[in-house]
């Protein structure tokens, strides 16, 4: 029997996975990105065990508020890399270091 | 009721339209050159909202079934972030038009950010929180790459982006713990919820809900974006960011911690005064360092909202007045600050060093007295205004039982005077220089300089009239 524990396990996993992904990643924009995603997805699976928990759509609807801004926010980060691709001709996380301190 | 709940949203609303409606005519007339009227026209709706809703209602309405509230504490937060946010757009016209940036889309994303401030400090239910945070965001993310063609914009854009969906990451998982443990995401079934022995799953919600506005307020340690965005993004949204969305940052802490949390300030107190006491050392310390005006100025703000913070911490009414009345004076600080900074050109570029202000009392001895005055209050020294707005944060930490935040305040207060008055040292008894800045700029930056500069030590004398509504505000969000 799979109890909201489990998905809570699960999403807790997949939450730590992305913030590690974040901080550990040393090769490239376009897979901080994918983090990002992966920790709204967490998230969202969250809202969904505990709306199912519940019996309650709340959090159902906040998982599709979230959904939509998820892909607003995508949007908006691929296109400011790809201006920042035009002006330094790479996207590699550890090249993005003009201003430090 | 449909048309009521229209009506107590109707400042949002309208701004929503009017920035909807002004990329439409940008975009169908296709001309650039009316950003520069868009701009001015954008700054007077801004400003006829603000008297609006300071002048308009005194009562407490909730609407579309308590997902928004539209108090007195709401209104305050929102009159500030208003009249910052016109105050912005105008010093920034002359500095954007000189390096054709004066595009339309420009006053059109500050106003959609606006409205997202104005649904944060409205919120009543973690949706809407969400929701309005994101406007916000997303419209900032933009409007820091705004220079397309420079590294350090577009680079500032990317941290700025990505940190800055961490931290969003981070509150809505929060908010799904505290959804799932109180079982609604509405701020009356939280706090009915979050009441004495709170469960364990609502408490690490509400430190991941704490950790995500503290991004967004950037409270040390998740402070280490500002100083890049700072430094990188075009120096009028440098303004806008320094003003504005700090307010609506620190007002909407107030509202999830008061609103939603009420019932265990114990708990939050504890987080908020360790983050007011950790970002009023660092702001302090690492400003000393720093050579670019604009990064010393993002370190300055984060020892800034380490003060607010601590009027929170305090988890008293007169606290949370204390922390508006706070804000009202930095930004009021700020927006004098950052129109010098676009004063200071040579041979039209931004002259970022601090070592070229050596002896600009020589130059233009109005503005530097001005920047006196500003600095001077930066720094906290009586009888300037700076100094009243600590004394009200301190004595509210003091209040609340914790003196020992209260010293230390003092402390870190003493050691950021330091860089603030060092720069007024270079301006008055620096080195000769063989190339100073020339005195210029547009009017309505001196202005602002000036109007500032005076109201640092004018505003004294009317600050009783924002203690009154500030009051009113904080008992309005205080139940």
């Amino acid at each position: 029997m799979i109890e909201l524990t489990h998905h809570l396990t699960v999403a807790a996993i997949l939450f730590v996975i992305g913030i590690f992904g974040l901080f550990l990643n040393r090769k490239n924009i376009i897979i901080l990105l994918m983090s990002i995603e992966l920790m709204l997805l967490a998230v969202n699976y969250n809202f969904v065990a505990f709306s199912w928990h519940h019996g309650d759509l709340g959090g159902q609807v906040f998982t599709m508020f979230v959904l939509t801004v998820a892909a607003a926010e995508a949007a908006i980060g691929l296109a400011i890399l790809v201006t920042f691709f035009r002006n330094r001709g790479t996207i590699a996380v550890e090249d993005v270091n003009m201003m430090k301190g | 009721m449909m048309s009521a709940d229209l009506a107590t949203l109707a400042p949002e609303i309208v701004i929503a339209l009017y920035a909807m409606a002004a990329l439409v005519f940008a975009v169908y007339t296709r001309k650039d050159a009316l950003a520069g009227s868009l701009l001015w026209v954008t700054a007077a709706v801004f400003v006829a909202v603000a008297v609006y809703l300071g002048f308009g209602r005194d009562t407490t309405t909730e609407a579309f079934g308590g997902l928004v509230v539209d108090d007195s504490f709401a209104r305050f937060a929102k009159v500030i972030i208003l009249l910052s946010a016109a105050a912005v757009l105008v010093m920034g016209q002359g500095y954007l038009a000189g390096r054709g940036l004066l595009r339309f889309e420009y006053p059109a994303l500050i106003a959609l950010a606006v409205v997202g401030m104005m649904v944060m400090v409205s919120a009543k239910n973690l949706m809407t929180l969400y929701m309005g945070l994101e406007l916000q965001s997303l419209s900032l993310y933009v409007v820091a790459s705004m220079r397309r063609d420079s590294l350090r914009s577009t680079e500032a854009g990317m941290k700025y982006f990505v940190l800055g969906a961490l931290s969003s990451g981070l509150l809505l998982y929060g908010s799904s713990l505290v959804y799932g443990f109180a079982g609604t995401t509405q701020f009356d079934g939280i706090i009915a919820a979050a009441q004495g022995q709170a469960p364990l799953g609502l408490l690490f919600g509400l430190v991941f809900v704490a950790s995500g506005l503290a991004f967004k307020v950037s409270a040390v340690p998740f402070h280490m974006w500002t100083p890049d965005v700072y430094e990188g993004s075009p120096a009028p949204v440098t303004a806008f960011f320094a003003t504005a969305p700090k307010v609506a940052a620190v007002a909407l802490f107030a509202r999830v911690m008061h609103d939603a949390f009420g019932g265990i300030v114990g708990d939050w107190q504890q987080i908020v005064a360790l983050l007011s006491l950790l970002s009023m050392f660092w702001g302090a310390i690492a400003a000393i360092g720093q050579t670019n005006i604009k990064r010393l100025l993002a370190y300055s703000s984060i020892a800034h909202m380490g003060f607010a913070l601590m009027g929170l911490a305090s988890g008293t009414e007169f606290g949370v007045s204390a922390m508006l009345i706070y804000m009202a004076i930095y930004v009021t600080m700020n927006v004098g600050t950052f129109a010098f900074v676009m004063l200071l050109e040579r041979d039209g570029q931004l002259v970022t060093d601090i070592s070229a202000l050596h002896m600009y009392a020589m130059q233009a001895p109005g503005k530097a007295l001005a920047v006196l005055a500003l600095f001077f209050s930066l720094a906290g020294v009586p009888p300037f205004l700076g100094f009243f707005g600590k004394l009200y944060v301190l004595r509210a930490a003091y209040d609340g039982g914790l003196a020992w935040l209260a010293i230390a305040g003092v402390i870190a207060s003493v050691i950021g005077a330091y860089y603030y008055l060092r720069i007024v040292y270079f301006m008055y008894f620096g080195k000769e220089q063989d190339d100073p800045i020339p005195s210029g700029g547009t009017l309505v930056n001196q202005g602002l300089v000036t109007g500032c500069g005076i109201a640092m030590l004018g505003g004294v004398l009317v600050l009783y009239y924002v203690e009154i509504p500030a009051l009113a505000a904080a008992i309005s969000l205080v139940q």
